[in-house]
């Protein structure tokens, strides 16, 4: 089987005269966390309904896990959550979560274990419409996790979570992660998506500005030294690193030099009577990025 | 096919706006078929409910056990197919207003699949409730039978079947109307609001003014409340027109005519209800 398993060549969608998505063409690996990113309106949960058939493409094409989207074949390895849990406001969590196992062939053994897996076992029984968003949101992440499925989709997961449930919720989808099945978690939370994601794809006004691993996306990690005097500190890290790795930033020195060079600066340093008053790695944050690309697209 | 009948009864069974719906009509279907009349015909004056000039001797016959079929579908044309309407429109249109469709179209099943599981729910709840009906008509007409001191003669087989069919026929046809206008606005209230306009208001405005206009007759006679109307006229029930009679029936159309344009109806919505829901984007 292919490690692709979402592709998507020129996916297109367009309501009248507004382009929703505008020929996206990203690639979803086998066992990554891939996440997709964009401010709200961008079309991410438009491309996300297009991968689940819910909606369909104007122009372009995909394939999940190998099928046509919306398919059976796909849709029963699939797990989704978009844009916003949608349930029987009468009926409880398990009973919810029971109807849907009933149309997907499930048994109750698959929904008790959906329940643990977010932590709703305890208010199961309550009522869906007694629910508070969070516990919506994660009954949502639930329905999607009934069953094995190969791909789990979420549409903004964290959605209404405390600080609390939100690191759950991330330790929930690296743990589905870590046994192997596929996450495309939409998201415009951009520290949630650092922490969690492998790979991005970062969507803008419909297009897709870039697909890349999140490292990569960063950039190389640099070392931020402040030091007195300053022009004696950076003729010893010019000694050190080479002239053409200092630069100067707001009364600071940046080194391109990761953070296994700190101590021997620090040292040479020191050495040549220059007072060290900080010196620490640093790396552009994901927002930074995104914001850049968002601002330039 | 199953599996999605089953899921959607296990929902149907616990969902009040179910439940109010199905009581409502029960309510309403012993009320006007056997309690308004039965207490006109004590009070001896033709009146109550009854049109001036009614006769009681006909009335108590209509309570009888012998002619419970009829009585039970004599009610349908109008607010029995009203009932059943709202039950089918909010049944549908209630899952684009709560995502549960988006839900359930991305749990697995094709989407004729899933809306045909909700169609065979809302049939065995159709079919169960007429056979509710019928057996609380059959008990309340025994029970006057009783207290009027009346020979007790059980219906006949045809008749029962009879009834029973063309309860299921009408009914269902206003069941299929009622889901293919929740499809078509995805969502309960308009549909709802439409469903009742078109089938308490707008076909007897039609048939008022058809009269006028020659053309509109033919029209009226044809529409889904005429069918049903005339098929229980056809079964034995007095017309709108009678001092005993009931609204909504009619003798415009035959009984063969009224069953193969309630068939087509029935068809037709079910055919537009399935097409919408395959074709359409979901987006909410």
């Amino acid at each position: 089987m292919s490690d692709d398993i979402v592709v998507t060549h020129h996916l297109t969608k367009r309501y009248g005269d507004r382009l929703a998505v505008d020929g996206v063409s990203l690639t979803v690996r086998r066992g990554e966390v891939y996440g997709f990113l964009g401010p709200n309106g961008a079309g991410k949960t438009t491309t996300l309904r297009l991968l689940l058939g819910l909606v369909r493409p104007t122009s372009g094409g995909a394939t999940v896990l190998g099928h046509p989207p919306g398919s059976p074949a796909a849709l029963s390895r699939v797990g989704a959550l978009v844009e916003g849990p949608g349930f029987y406001p009468y009926l409880s969590g398990r009973e919810n979560l029971r109807v849907l196992a009933r149309y997907a062939g499930l048994d109750r053994v698959a929904v008790e274990a959906a329940l643990e897996q977010v932590d709703l076992t305890d208010r199961a029984a309550d009522r869906f419409k007694s629910y508070s968003l969070g516990m919506k949101q994660r009954l949502g992440v639930a329905a999607a996790l009934l069953g094995e499925s190969d791909l789990l989709v979420l549409d903004e997961p964290t959605n209404g979570l405390d600080p609390a449930g939100m690191a759950d919720m991330r330790d929930l989808i690296r743990a589905v992660a870590d046994s192997g099945q596929t996450v495309l978690l939409s998201s415009h939370l951009l520290g949630e998506v650092q922490q969690i994601c492998d790979r991005v794809g970062v969507i803008s006004a419909g297009r897709l500005l870039t697909e890349n691993t999140v490292a990569d996306l960063r950039g190389q990690e640099s070392l931020l030294v402040r030091a007195d005097p300053l022009p004696a500190a950076e003729a010893v890290a010019g000694r050190v690193l080479g002239t053409d790795r200092v630069s100067r930033v707001d009364g600071a020195l940046r080194l391109s030099a990761g953070a296994e060079r700190a101590a021997e600066l620090t040292r040479a340093l020191v050495l040549a009577d220059v007072a060290v008053r900080e010196i620490r790695p640093q790396a552009r944050t994901l927002e930074e990025v995104f914001f850049e690309m968002t601002e330039v697209s | 096919m199953m599996a999605s009948v089953r899921a959607e009864l296990a929902r149907l069974a616990r969902w009040p706006t179910a439940w109010v719906l199905c009581g409502t009509w029960l309510l309403l279907n012993l009320l006007f078929g056997y309690l308004f009349n039965y207490l006109s015909y004590r009070s001896n004056d033709g009146g109550g409910f009854a049109e001036p000039g009614a006769s009681p001797a006909i009335l108590l016959a209509q309570m009888m056990p012998e002619n419970a079929p009829v009585t039970m579908v004599q009610g349908m044309p109008m607010f029995g197919g009203a009932l059943v309407l709202i039950l089918g429109a909010v049944a549908i249109g209630s899952g684009y207003g709560w995502g549960t469709w988006k839900t359930v179209f991305t749990t697995g099943p094709r989407r004729l699949v899933a809306i045909g599981g909700t169609l065979g729910a809302l049939g065995i709840v159709l079919a169960g409730l007429v056979v509710v009906t019928f057996g609380l008509d059959l008990l309340a007409s025994y029970g006057i039978a009783v207290a009027e001191s009346q020979p007790v003669t059980w219906p006949g087989l045809p008749e029962v079947a009879q009834g029973l069919g063309a309860a299921l026929l009408i009914c269902g046809m206003w069941l299929a109307a009622g889901v293919l206008l929740g499809t078509l606005a995805r969502g309960p209230a308009l549909a709802v609001g439409l469903g009742l306009v078109w089938s308490l208001v707008v076909e007897n405005l039609l048939r008022g003014v058809a009269g006028l206009l020659g053309p509109l007759e033919r029209l009226t006679d044809v529409l889904p409340g005429t069918a049903a109307g005339s098929l229980v006229g056809a079964l034995g029930a007095l017309p709108q027109s009678d001092p005993n009679g009931t609204p909504g029936v009619t003798t415009t159309i035959g009984g063969t005519a009224a069953v193969v344009l309630l068939g087509a109806y029935l068809l037709a919505f079910v055919v537009g209800t399935m097409v919408l829901t395959a074709r359409r984007d979901v987006t909410s």
